[in-house]
């Protein structure tokens, strides 16, 4: 069984790293990073067959970062299951980092591909899937896409591509926030009716809120038990998530808290993080 | 397309990804550009049907501007074989590479200027035919054009080198150097447009290391393509070795004042 609570602790901690993190950098995506705090610490915490002291082992579970603007909550999750230190984090977007204001594949540890150009992530994890079925390996590969991302043509392309070729070794999650930068995703270019849109296209279809660690692992386990299909798992989430005054809020797609806002420590009140100095550390306080 | 081969490439295969040339890389160049050639990873895209003699499918199907479009990505490594032999050879050379490379094919029946003891070597140009008075550098089909052209100018006295360029990144600056300062002019001919390709490389390499040599670009002169027969579309727009002759003794002309 799963400890949901100590996982929920994790989450948490991923999220105060976000804030720290965007903080410093003083430029990226709070947003949609929050938004899906929860189904990344499912992944790296729980879910996922991983070994952070040797990212490229073949037998690797693989999760395929679509909507690339969220890599803030990436790198926290990758730094905090062991990937690499967690100092790291604090030089996100800065000249020579390891952390490039996208997924870079080639800089970072535990990174599967490189993204950051919306649309693209779920044909790499098509093609990720195929080559498993090739190997006959039982690795399972995880995408998250964004609901705004879910306007690009590629997205149903690739869609049609996952059912057509059967592979029921690769699980989608839809971050499903509602916002996109530009305002609500339903006024921009409205994606909905989705369940109906994902059964059409040959998608095993789960709706769950994305902000609840046990329907998040269920959703995965019902997933994987899933044969002959590809799975979605619709995540209905809350842009923001967790920082209250970013809660709902386009403006914080891309704009990073100012340092008074993230000093402010805004995550849970029982979590506490101190910026010791620019350079520097944080302690996470249970 | 390309988005499913990088995949592949990230789970350890080397991936041959095909199509039309224009498609291949206009339709995906960003696909290419972020998935494949940022993380540097095998995926070896085959542009199929390139240039105007893909004939009477017209404009919309006739890759001018695909070199252009691959040399301006790095790690993106470019193949234009010049016949059967050498594409065979170019396409095992490829996936011995680490890295993006892309192979440019062609539609047409190609006559074979090579035999099976042939040797592809990526980044190396070769001289074909030895002379001394001008060079005549080509790549993919038009190669065959030069030859032609290099015998009939060698019936009026007049003696070319020709080089085979087969690899159009990296480019083979070595032979582009040498050829310039042995023979003082260069002609290059391409089935491409005249910018971004075989004549923008060569002229940036003699930019840089010989200002002395005389030089032209032929090609497709910055225009579309249209429908016609591969001969016909050959004919229109130059690329034909009496045209050849001519520009060649354009510039011998300018060279001997």
């Amino acid at each position: 069984m799963a400890d949901c609570s100590s996982l929920e602790k994790m989450a948490n901690t991923i999220r105060q790293d976000i804030i720290t993190m965007l903080t410093n950098s003083c430029s990226g995506h709070p947003g949609g990073s929050l938004s899906s705090a929860d189904i990344l610490t499912v992944l790296y915490f729980h879910k996922m067959r991983i070994n952070s002291k040797n990212p490229k082992w073949p037998d690797r579970d693989r999760f395929v970062m679509s909507k690339g603007h969220a890599a803030p909550v990436l790198y926290a999750s990758l730094a905090r299951a062991g990937f690499f230190d967690v100092s790291e984090l604090l030089t996100l977007r800065k000249l020579g980092s390891i952390l490039q204001g996208h997924p870079d594949y080639k800089l970072t540890p535990g990174v599967e591909c490189s993204t950051g150009s919306l649309g693209q992530g779920l044909s790499i994890a098509n093609g990720m899937a195929l080559a498993g079925k090739l190997d006959k390996k039982d690795y399972r590969v995880y995408a998250l896409i964004g609901d705004g991302e879910s306007q690009e043509g590629q997205i149903w392309e690739a869609a049609m591509a996952s059912a057509h070729y059967k592979l029921d070794n690769l699980c989608v999650i839809q971050d499903f926030n509602g916002l996109q930068i530009d305002g609500p995703v339903e006024e921009v270019m409205n994606v909905k009716p989705l369940p109906e849109k994902w059964r059409s296209f040959g998608f095993n279809v789960q709706e769950i809120n994305g902000h609840d660690i046990s329907e998040i692992i269920s959703a995965f386990d019902k997933a994987e038990e899933e044969k002959g299909k590809p799975s979605i798992i619709i995540a209905n989430t809350i842009k923001g998530k967790g920082v209250s005054f970013m809660e709902g809020q386009c403006k914080y797609h891309g704009t990073p808290p100012t340092k008074e806002e993230g000093d402010k420590c805004p995550v849970q009140p029982n979590h506490r993080f101190f910026v010791i100095s620019t350079r520097l550390v944080f302690l996470t306080l249970v | 397309m390309m988005g499913t081969a990088a995949g592949f490439a990230l789970s350890g295969k080397i991936v041959f990804a095909s199509s039309f040339a224009i498609f291949a890389t206009g339709r995906a160049w960003e696909q290419i550009r972020n998935s494949i050639a940022s993380p540097n990873i095998n995926v070896k895209i085959v542009g199929s049907h390139s240039g105007i003699s893909v004939g009477e499918d017209g404009s919309s199907h006739q890759a001018l501007e695909d070199i252009a479009l691959m040399r301006v990505i790095p790690n993106m490594k470019i193949i234009v074989p010049a016949d059967a032999i050498e594409t065979e050879k170019a396409v095992f050379a490829a996936a011995e590479i680490q890295g993006p490379v892309y192979i440019r094919t062609s539609r047409p029946k190609t006559p074979v200027i090579f035999n099976e003891n042939y040797e592809f070597h990526l980044g190396r140009g070769a001289v074909i035919r030895k002379g001394a008075d001008i060079t005549i550098i080509a790549t993919g089909i038009m190669l065959n054009v030069a030859l032609e052209a290099a015998v009939k100018l060698f019936n009026q006295k007049i003696d070319c080198r020709v080089v085979n360029m087969p690899t159009i990144k990296p480019i083979d600056r070595e032979i582009i150097i040498s050829s310039a300062s042995e023979t003082g002019a260069i002609l290059t001919i391409e089935e491409h447009s005249i910018v971004g390709g075989l004549g923008s490389a060569v002229a940036e390499v003699l930019a840089e290391e010989n200002r002395n040599a005389f030089f032209k670009g032929v090609g497709i002169p910055d225009k579309f393509g249209q429908s016609g027969t591969y001969e016909e579309l050959f004919a229109f727009y130059g690329l034909t070795s009496e045209n050849i002759m001519n520009e060649v003794l354009e510039i011998l002309k300018k060279k001997r004042k």
